[in-house]
């Protein structure tokens, strides 16, 4: 044959080859099929461990009952048992370590999420007493007359 | 060289043996056999105060102030005439405090139901996202989550077009395709899902199929669940209970 007919073909196997070069270094060695099969599993195993690393922010509320006892144990007495801290105090991370103390939320928006009065009957939310927020003692934050931990306890 | 007779009497053998193995290591595992993670949603239970929606952006990093979120929760409230107002202000992050769905006031007398209805990652057993992945990036984990290699995605956004349920975007840092994991890193440290914790009232719930004994897994079982958009076969692994035809 011509050399103007092969020599284009070298080039391309050359570059066939450079392809599969340049894969074998650039693609991870676990990168491929795995248990979900080519449809779904076709990717770099490592990964999963990453995400596995990823950090842990709330905690939970059993983390908070061995140093903040009597919160803990008055909250739990209370209809507002069922809500977690960090709902209110943010996430914990590392507390106390970082951060050395959680936030105080005082605003009127959070107790409003579940207490700002809906006509929705066929909720959850109808169990909850709704007030209506231009009405109900408007520009005080809640928590100076009510307690959050202890909202059954009377006024302060 | 070996003879015929002895080749098939040690081939027996060993397979005999490989199988023993596999079978006796499966059951030492016991505990540490692979879960199917499932999701349960109890629209009824759902007041809407968005404490999930928080609590999800702050546990996985999505950005606080951007609109993208993960999780959401909708709100439908249905009026009299049959009029569906539907919302859920920046994926009811902030929860709902006010009856006024789409910056509409509807008067009570005029609500015929309303409820709240949260929405995640179904984590299909068919997901169509994982399909159309030209890089691998976005794949079924062994236990059927559906994760995002953030190394590895090129942002085409492909999969945010294949997903029947909108369930995916772009991150607003990385730039790349993101979406609910059911806090796979929780999961892995034997934890629950932030958006599980975070919920006073039981309206969100995770459980493993593949345990015989596990509660949540026992009511799908056993109870009339809904899964979203059926029809589109993706097979999804979010159930709801108290489902209405409104919800979209
Ligand atoms: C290892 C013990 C420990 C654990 C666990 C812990 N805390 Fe604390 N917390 C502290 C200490 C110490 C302080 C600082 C007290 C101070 O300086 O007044 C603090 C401060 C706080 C404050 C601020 C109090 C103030 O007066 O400003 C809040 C709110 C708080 N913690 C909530 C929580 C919550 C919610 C949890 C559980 C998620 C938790 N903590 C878990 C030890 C702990
Ligand atoms: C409904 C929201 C809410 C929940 C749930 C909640 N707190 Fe609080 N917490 C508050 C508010 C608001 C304050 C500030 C009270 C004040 O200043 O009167 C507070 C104050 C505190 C303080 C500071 C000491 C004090 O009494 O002023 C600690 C510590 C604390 N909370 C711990 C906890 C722990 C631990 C839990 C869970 C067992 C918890 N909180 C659950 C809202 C909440
Ligand atoms: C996650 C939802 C939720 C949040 C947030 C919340 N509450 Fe409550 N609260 C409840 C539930 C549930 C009850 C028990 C049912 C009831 O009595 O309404 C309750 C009960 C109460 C009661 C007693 C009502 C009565 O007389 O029976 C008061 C007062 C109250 N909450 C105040 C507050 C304040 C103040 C805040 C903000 C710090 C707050 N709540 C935040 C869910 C919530
Ligand atoms: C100035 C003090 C004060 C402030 C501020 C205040 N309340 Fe009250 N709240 C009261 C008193 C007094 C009552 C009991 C009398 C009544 O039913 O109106 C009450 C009753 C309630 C009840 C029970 C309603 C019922 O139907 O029995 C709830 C729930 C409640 N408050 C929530 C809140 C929330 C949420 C806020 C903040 C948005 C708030 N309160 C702010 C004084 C206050």
């Amino acid at each position: 044959m011509k050399g103007h007919v092969l020599r284009p073909l070298y080039v391309v196997l050359a570059l066939v080859a450079l392809t599969f070069a340049a894969r074998a270094f650039v693609v991870p060695p676990d990168f491929g099929a795995h248990e979900k099969g080519y449809m779904y599993g076709w990717y770099r195993k490592g990964n999963e461990a990453e995400w596995k690393a990823f950090k842990v922010k709330h905690q939970t509320r059993s983390y908070c009952e061995g140093c903040h006892t009597e919160e803990y144990s008055l909250i739990m007495k209370s209809p507002h048992g069922i809500i977690n801290c960090e709902n209110c105090h943010g996430p914990a991370r590392d507390h106390p370590e970082a951060p050395l103390k959680l936030g105080i939320d005082k605003s009127r928006a959070l107790c409003l999420r579940c207490h700002g009065y809906l006509p929705y009957k066929s909720t959850g939310r109808e169990m909850i007493k709704g007030i209506s927020p231009e009405e109900h003692n408007p520009d005080v934050e809640c928590v100076s007359c009510h307690s959050p931990h202890n909202p059954l306890g009377g006024l302060s | 060289m070996i003879s015929r007779r002895e080749f098939l009497r040690l081939g027996l053998a060993a397979s005999a043996g490989i199988g023993l193995s596999a079978f006796a290591a499966r059951a030492y595992s016991g505990k540490g056999r692979t879960p199917r993670w499932v999701f349960l949603v109890d629209t009824y239970k759902c007041v809407g105060c968005g404490l999930c929606v928080r609590a999800c952006k702050l546990e996985n990093e999505i950005p606080y102030e951007v609109n993208a979120t993960r999780t959401w929760v909708e709100r439908y409230v249905v009026k009299k005439d049959g009029v569906v107002v539907a919302d859920a202000p920046l994926g009811a992050r902030d929860g709902f405090t006010r009856n006024d769905p789409q910056g509409i006031i509807v008067p009570d007398a005029d609500i015929a139901k309303a409820f709240f209805v949260p929405k995640l990652c179904n984590q299909c057993t068919n997901p169509p996202c994982v399909q159309v992945c030209p890089v691998g990036a976005t794949y079924q984990s062994p236990d059927g989550v559906v994760l995002v290699d953030r190394t590895w995605c090129i942002g085409c956004g492909y999969c945010i077009m294949a997903c029947p349920y909108g369930m995916r975007f772009f991150h607003p840092l990385y730039k790349t395709a993101e979406k609910c994991n059911f806090c796979y890193h929780r999961l892995s440290a034997g934890m629950k899902p932030a958006c599980v914790d975070a919920c006073p009232f039981g309206a969100r719930l995770i459980g493993d199929m593949k345990d015989e004994n596990d509660p949540v897994a026992n009511i799908i079982r056993t109870e009339r669940v809904t899964v979203l958009k059926e029809e589109f076969g993706t097979k999804p692994n979010v159930y709801y209970l108290n489902y209405d035809s409104v919800i979209r």
